[in-house]
């Protein structure tokens, strides 16, 4: 019983963290076509510059939450510069925007390994967070549950502010339509680069959200990239809902897949992405795929 | 071909076997066989990336698959020959199987089943150990000795390696040229169009990937005696991905794209790696800046430079240069 | 990367107390420091400095340094060329590396590479060049039933620790059912076969194995399988025993746990939160081992690098002063491989940071291992935690408590061997 609990509730833990890697890539591939290749890269950035603020940054030392926001803001201005500098002239190049995605993730990776070392670094659980909640036999580590409250409040907010503003209306638009949004007069160049700050900076909170259960070492980004392709190619790209559902498949199919089937550790993310392909290649929940 | 063109290449062709004998060091001419090496695989991937518009990004998998066999048949007791044999058509069996399930859609959906199944392959090398070894890998204890021309030292090997890229490249250019070649460049540029006028489109993009398969298979059995080794990174998503990234910054494509690709990246790791510590940043930025100034890469960006560096002192100012729209 | 010489200082300061002697008697005949030698002595490391692996790379790296400039750049009474190559931690970059370092750079001696799958990809070619390399990586069988006569390894096989610790786990914490998770691949089923042949041995049961992939991001769902147990065995490596812990202490269990060489080392004490109190882990090497010889060591890793050592440093400094002493026995000739290779094998030195050391007949090391635990207590250079020696178990070979054909007798450990009994 305690095992079947301590499952489900890790499965939507790290459902939820995965939501918030992925939201922002799905929006960057349904919007902009870009197979973001960077976006482990941004989550790493994340987790580094956060860490970095909780440990003291010019004589202070901020909190975990504000470490994670301001790590977010500083890694989607890093995104934002990247889609202004380097992604704006690439519109349609599909191979070239391949090559220069691993150039930047080769470039973030020995980066970060020069300006913190390779050693892995712990990051300490919010205090407050760090107790258990007990249910029966069965204890929940605090910061875990919080997990999914903030990738809930996520959700809504970007719900709220694709369906609610103006912003949100345009994303929608270009996610249809692009030709038809730039008829209508939406400045789709600035709206790219909008959404790729966005979703760099989602990724880079989400790197910080999960240090407390991940931590922060070279190789994070390779071993979460693969994660947020899944989970695009499962809930579609451009979708909120699909990116959301399909964190939890995701999160469900990790937790159970590899306690239940250990021999098919390896196996367990990538089969049901070849079947869902195979058989759906516009993913479960429609929205395109190019 | 003009005759100026085949008499280039009959020229770079005796540089190129001649170049062992130039350089002293054993190292260097080590380098160049995997140049070469390397040089095929990514030709191969080319035919899928380059002319049929089709981004893989799991083709270590079948490079590794034609490694693994003729590892495992030679530590069996087996023959080279039967190894190599068996490679090939084991190599070719599953890339049928790749081609099946992958060619159902294009894009990024195509990249991602590539992908998911280039990890399945992976996976497989790294757990199926009573096959494979686990990540101890395979040792090969000797390379062949075809006609009796025994391939144990580098110059040697270089030699055999080099006569294996020239039948590459041959083999690649006449595909290219042949009528299958054009219409896969069909299907890339044009493939509802191609449907209406009753090519078989699937059929096309099946056996580009065969012949891309074909190429990765003898690639990947040259890396095995190569190498005298093989093991589970051999087949991984980095292994695929830089095979992918040789291609494009050579210039996807091309004929001579895939083989400045290899040259680059096995350069930059190899032997750049010795003088410059973070070389793995150095290579991150020179595709960055390849993407910046020719993003269509190295060869073709190299050529426009050349044509309009000559237009521009040949008559008036170059023409703007247009972003072509694809290799 | 090649760092040239440009002091002629020779360094007197006699580091090794040990009996280089030894060797030189080994030897005798030789006229130890007669012969000049003109040409500096090329000593190459392999070793990983991108990717995932760098952790320990970087500290095999600055092992390494720490001694060259102790000694000022002298070993044997030559001065040292030292090449330092990074292999990317995959095995073709390895070999090509190890060419590097044999044929362009002429090195009389190999230190490295990390990995196993990495010693694996080059064992043939370094024994085809006759090339003497001392090997961190810890592939068991390269000195058991498949030994290359030119690899030295002064670190220890991936068994080694695990055969005191299943030990200590039996008899002293009286441990008797443990599940036991480690990576999915051969230095963990080595370090869990020979926890499990240990352990067994001395009346306890193993319940359980596990085997998560080497990239793991989240450990729950294997967490979640212990149970029926009084204890857990962890045996991972890099950065994973760090969120091994966290989810272990997330999931509320409260069994002790004991872990190897690579899951208890130092150099994660900075790394490590509360979750590791507790910890036991056996190890080749320890930081609060107080002699003169480590505290030299530590000393020079603070002032060169401001890094605390954890093994792979320590290991890789020993490995140079085993280099030391064998070219100093054979008065500075390294020429010779088989020669040199012998006087390699016949060095037996006392004063090293991990104690006393030698070798057996296949190349393996004889020296001390050592449990500690981790706690708070003795925390020293601005650590929190602390790992503190508990016990100290002497002269550990290879074959642990076992008769050599005995232990040889059976197949190398794997995933399946020894096999889960019922208990």
């Amino acid at each position: 019983m305690t095992f079947w609990l301590l499952l489900t509730v890790n499965s939507v833990t790290f459902g939820g963290l995965l939501f918030l890697l992925s939201a922002g890539f799905a929006l960057i591939v349904g919007l902009m076509r870009i197979p973001n290749l960077t976006h482990g890269s941004m989550f790493m950035l994340g987790a580094y510059f956060g860490t970095t603020l909780l440990s003291g940054t010019l004589g202070i030392r901020f909190s975990f939450w504000l470490a994670a926001l301001i790590a977010a803001l500083e890694v989607a201005v890093l995104g934002a510069l990247m889609e202004r500098l380097l992604l704006r002239r690439l519109a349609g190049q599909q191979l070239a925007q391949v090559l220069v995605t691993l150039g930047v993730s080769f470039m973030v990776a020995d980066l970060c390994l020069m300006g913190w070392g390779g050693d892995p670094i712990s990051v300490a659980t919010p205090p407050g967070l760090a107790g258990f909640v007990r249910v029966g036999s069965a204890v929940f580590p605090l910061y875990r549950l919080a997990v999914i409250a903030v990738a809930v409040v996520f959700a809504i907010a970007l719900w709220l502010m694709l369906e609610r503003t103006r912003l949100g209306a345009m994303i929608r638009a270009g996610v249809d339509d692009p030709q038809m949004a730039r008829v209508v007069g939406i400045r789709v160049s600035q709206l790219f680069t909008i959404v790729f700050a966005l979703g760099a900076g989602l990724a880079g909170f989400a790197g910080m959200i999960g240090g407390p259960i991940l931590s922060v070492y070279p190789g994070l980004d390779q071993d979460m990239l693969p994660l947020a392709l899944v989970v695009v190619i499962l809930g579609g790209t451009g979708n909120l809902l699909g990116s959301f559902v399909g964190s939890i498949i995701i999160g469900f199919i990790y937790n159970f897949g590899q306690a239940l089937l250990p021999e098919l550790a390896y196996f367990i993310l990538f089969l049901p992405m070849v079947l869902v392909l195979v058989l759906r290649p516009q993913g479960l929940f429609g929205g395109q795929i190019l | 071909m003009t005759s100026r063109s085949i008499g280039a290449c009959v020229a770079i062709a005796v540089a190129l076997v001649a170049l062992p004998y130039a350089i002293k060091e054993v190292y260097y001419v080590n380098i160049a066989s995997q140049i070469l090496l390397y040089a095929i695989f990514a030709l191969g991937l080319n035919i899928l990336v380059g002319y049929a518009g089709l981004v893989s990004l799991g083709h270590a998998g079948l490079f590794g698959i034609a490694a693994y066999i003729v590892a495992y048949l030679l530590s069996s007791g087996h023959g080279h020959a039967v190894a190599i044999v068996t490679a090939l058509v084991g190599s070719l069996a599953a890339t049928a199987g790749f081609a099946a399930l992958s060619l159902r859609a294009t894009g990024i959906s195509f990249i991602m089943i590539t992908l998911a199944l280039g990890e399945i392959i992976w996976g497989l090398a790294y757990r199926w150990i009573s096959l494979t070894n686990g990540d101890n890998g395979i040792s090969v204890a000797t390379r062949p000795a075809p006609f009796g021309f025994a391939l144990g030292d580098a110059r040697s090997f270089y030699v055999a390696t080099l006569i294996v890229f020239l039948l590459a490249v041959a083999a690649a250019a006449i595909f290219v040229r042949s009528p299958l070649g054009a219409a896969l460049c069909g299907t890339r540029d044009q493939p509802r169009r191609m449907n209406a006028l009753g090519y078989h489109v699937w059929a096309i993009r099946f056996w580009a990937f065969m012949f891309s398969g074909l190429l990765t298979a003898i690639a990947g059995i040259l890396f095995v005696y190569y190498s005298e080794f093989i093991s589970p990174q051999a087949l991984a998503l980095t292994a695929s991905a830089e095979a992918l990234l040789m291609v494009i910054s050579g210039g996807a494509g091309t004929l001579l794209g895939p083989i400045v690709g290899a040259a680059l990246v096995v350069i930059v790791k190899n032997v750049a790696s010795a003088y410059v510590e973070r070389w793995n940043f150095m290579l991150g930025a020179i595709f960055v800046a390849i993407v910046v100034f020719m993003p269509e890469g190295l060869v073709p960006g190299a050529m426009r430079l050349t044509r309009s560096l000559f237009r521009a002192s040949g008559r008036r100012k170059a023409a703007p240069v247009a972003a072509e729209p694809r290799p | 990367m090649t760092r040239k010489i440009t002091s002629g200082k020779v360094s007197r300061r006699m580091l090794l107390a040990g009996s280089a002697a030894g060797a030189a008697a080994a030897l005798s005949g030789f006229p130890a420091p007669a012969i000049a030698q003109a040409e500096p002595f090329r000593l190459g490391l392999l070793t990983v400095k991108t990717g995932p692996l760098a952790q320990g790379g970087i500290q095999m790296e600055q092992g390494v340094l720490t001694y060259l400039k102790e000694t000022n750049y002298m070993i044997g009474g030559r001065k040292v060329e030292f090449s330092s190559a990074d292999t990317g931690g995959n095995p073709a970059g390895t070999k090509t590396k190890a060419q590097e370092l044999v044929e362009r750079d002429k090195v009389d001696v190999i230190l490295g590479p990390l990995a196993a799958f990495e010693l694996y990809a080059i064992s043939d070619y370094i024994r085809e060049q006759k090339m003497p390399t001392l090997s961190l990586a810890a592939a068991d069988n390269l000195t058991q039933r498949l030994p290359n006569p030119y690899l030295l390894r002064a670190s220890a096989t991936s068994s080694q620790a695990m055969q005191p610790m299943g030990h200590y786990a039996a008899t002293e914490m009286k441990l008797k059912r443990i599940i036991t998770l480690s990576e999915d691949f051969a230095f963990g089923y080595e370090q869990m076969g020979g926890f499990q042949a240990a352990f067994q041995q001395d009346g306890g049961c193993i319940v359980n194995k596990l085997w998560p992939p080497l990239s793991t991001p989240d450990y729950t769902p294997y967490v979640a399988q212990i149970g029926d147990c009084d204890g857990v065995c962890q045996g991972f490596a890099g950065s994973n025993p760090l969120r091994f812990m966290k989810a272990y202490a997330s999931a509320g269990f409260k069994f002790p746990v004991v872990t190897g060489e690579t899951g208890g080392d130092d150099a994660l004490l900075k790394s490590y939160g509360e979750e590791a109190i507790g910890l036991v882990g056996c190890c080749p090497y320890t930081i609060d081992l107080e002699i003169e010889a480590n505290q030299r060591f530590i000393n020079g890793m603070l002032k060169n690098f401001e890094t605390i050592p954890g093994q792979y440093a320590a290991l890789l400094y020993v490995n140079c002063q085993v280099v030391d002493a064998a070219l100093k026995a054979t008065g500075g000739d390294a020429n010779d491989k088989d020669k040199f290779m012998a006087a390699l094998k016949a060095v037996n030195l006392t004063d090293t940071p991990r104690g006393p050391l030698k070798f057996d007949h296949l190349n393996n090391v004889i020296g001390n291992f050592y449990i500690r635990r981790i706690g708070t207590e003795g925390a020293k250079y601005g650590l929190k935690l602390w790992n503190k020696t508990i016990k100290t178990y002497e002269n550990v070979s290879q074959f642990w408590a076992w008769p050599e054909q005995e232990f040889l007798a059976h197949p190398v450990y794997s995933r399946d061997y020894p096999p889960l009994t019922k208990c």
